[in-house]
């Protein structure tokens, strides 16, 4: 039963017969436009066995499409690792007993979600080119990879921060009556169970760096937007093209938002462990705001 | 960095402004088409609530660079479809509301889902009350639940507002002319990386953060207290 579900009641006679004519009518509306967009691209011959032939040719996918794709994942995924690695330690950072530190942290966190990644990705596109910091064929992917990983590190830094949060306090405490220091009380104790509470709303920032991905399409790295509107300019099939990628797209990151939840799911009803979960769909604060994150995550289990 | 700024003054304040503008168009919009969405995913009617569904995971999972390269090239170019009279800006003036649409269209899945969750929060009781008070779905949405959704989703839809104001940069893909098209337009001509980066980057914080700070005081503000 779906909690929206105390929204009515269960239909009777008459509101089955109401919500059937209003059922037919959204198909009708949904199936309008629908037709509306496959009609105006089959009249300027978009559905043409021509236009979509090239797919099925493995020549097509091999110099096009899966290059594309393989420049999508590995920015995604190097930037994902990397944004890992800095959100630990900034989330970490800004927990600090000292002042100073928190205050650095916080501030770096801020700013680097201020920032628009595209603005982010021109500027150090355009820095790493004069610095000559990177050889030029790997010019775009350092600059999409390093934007990607301050953003992202920035959101995971909140996020880690929030997964700590959710731990319950007795687990510091007594870490802390059997003498340990504070290092070894986050290296050992908080972090790891932080890890495993955080996991869900990591996998869904994957789907996030994955999509962001695209926004080096402005910076000329061959990513599959990017090896779409070529393929479409080489075969005189754009729309076809711009389709098949969407529809890439949206399995890869469908699959990702999939596994999020199941691991959710798994993490709130296993048996032992702390129940602490940083949900996938967990809200971050915008710039500015001090975490609300931290007040959604806090939900634990109600049973 | 000033002589960057007093050259290039008209320039910055213009390109800002058209962030600002598509900003607003997209956030209105996408407040609409969202609130209309949340409303089909809580509808009691299953093809309704199937069809909001389907909409939101096909959005939220498909690059917005794609979704704005599709409405210039798929919707403007190829279908031929014209959202601004003919005239001599009638280009330039087509893809500023086509990246609006693009936006919007994205913005939207994203403001279902906060509507979505601020459903949530609202008791069990209450509707169940607007109920045995005779009301329809309709009327239960509108006078009782969506009223309190709004205000406790507050918050998050700012935080999806300044995801917007970023996300507009991405509408110098099909060239429509704000702030990053100008970033990337004065990286080609002046040698001051740096400074230029910097010029920007203050220019989102100065749009994004007071946004921030103004939501999240209306969210306390408008806290409903249980």
């Amino acid at each position: 039963m779906t909690t929206a579900s105390v929204l009515y009641d269960a239909p009777g006679p008459r509101a089955r017969l109401r919500y059937r004519i209003y059922s037919v009518f959204a198909v009708a509306v949904a199936a309008a436009a629908l037709w509306f967009v496959y009609r105006g691209l089959s009249d300027k011959g978009q559905f043409t066995a021509a236009k979509w032939k090239p797919f099925t040719e493995s020549q097509v996918w091999s110099t096009y499409l899966l290059p594309g794709l393989r420049g999508t994942l590995e920015a995604a995924a190097l930037s994902i690792v990397l944004a890992l690695v800095l959100g630990m330690l900034f989330g970490i950072l800004r927990m600090s007993d000292h002042r100073a530190i928190r205050w650095f942290a916080g501030v770096v966190v801020e700013i680097s979600r201020a920032i628009p990644v595209l603005i982010l990705m021109i500027f150090l596109y355009n820095l790493f080119a004069k610095q000559n910091v990177f050889p030029s064929d790997q010019l775009a992917l350092a600059a999409a990879v390093t934007a990607l990983t301050v953003y992202n590190g920035s959101v995971i830094a909140e996020i880690v921060r929030s997964g700590i949060r959710a731990l319950p306090k007795g687990q510091s405490e007594a870490a802390v009556a059997l003498g340990m220091r504070k290092t070894q009380v986050m290296v050992s104790i908080l972090l790891p169970q932080a890890v495993t509470a955080m996991l869900p709303a990591l996998i869904s920032q994957m789907v996030v760096a994955l999509k962001d991905s695209a926004l080096a399409y402005q910076i000329t790295y061959l990513e599959i937007v990017r090896s779409g509107a070529q393929l479409g300019a080489a075969e005189q099939n754009p729309i076809p093209s711009l389709i098949v990628v969407a529809i890439i797209m949206i399995i890869l990151n469908y699959t990702l938002t999939v596994v999020a939840t199941r691991v959710e799911k798994w993490l709130r009803t296993r048996k032992h462990g702390s129940r602490a979960v940083v949900p996938a769909a967990t809200i971050t604060a915008p710039p500015g705001m001090d975490a609300l994150v931290s007040d959604v995550s806090l939900q634990k289990p109600q049973n | 960095m000033f002589d960057l700024i007093s050259s290039y003054h008209t320039k910055l304040l213009d390109a800002f402004w058209v962030t600002i503008k598509l900003t607003a168009y997209s956030a209105f919009w996408a407040l609409i088409l969202g609130t209309i969405v949340a409303a089909m995913r809580v509808s009691p009617i299953p093809i309704a609530r199937w069809i909001g569904t389907l909409y939101v995971n096909i959005i939220r999972n498909t690059p917005l660079t794609l979704i704005i390269v599709f409405c210039s090239l798929g919707l403007y170019s190829t279908l031929g479809l014209r959202l601004a009279a003919e005239g001599p800006n009638s280009i330039s003036e087509n893809n500023f509301r086509f990246a609006i649409l693009g936006l919007s269209v994205y913005t939207a899945a994203f403001v279902c889902e906060s509507l979505r969750s601020g459903i949530n929060t609202v008791p069990f009781g209450q509707s169940e009350a607007g109920r045995s008070l005779g009301f329809t779905f309709g009327q239960n949405l509108r006078m009782v639940v969506l009223p309190q959704a709004f205000r406790a989703v507050i918050a998050p839809l700012g935080s999806v507002l300044i995801a917007l104001t970023k996300n507009s940069t991405i509408a110098s893909a099909i060239g429509v002319g704000e702030a990053a098209l100008l970033m990337a337009e004065m990286n080609e001509n002046e040698a001051a990386v740096l400074n230029i980066g910097a010029i920007f980057a203050l220019g989102f914080v100065i749009l994004t953060l007071p946004t921030g700070l103004f939501f999240g005081w209306l969210a306390k503000r408008f806290e409903v207290a249980r």
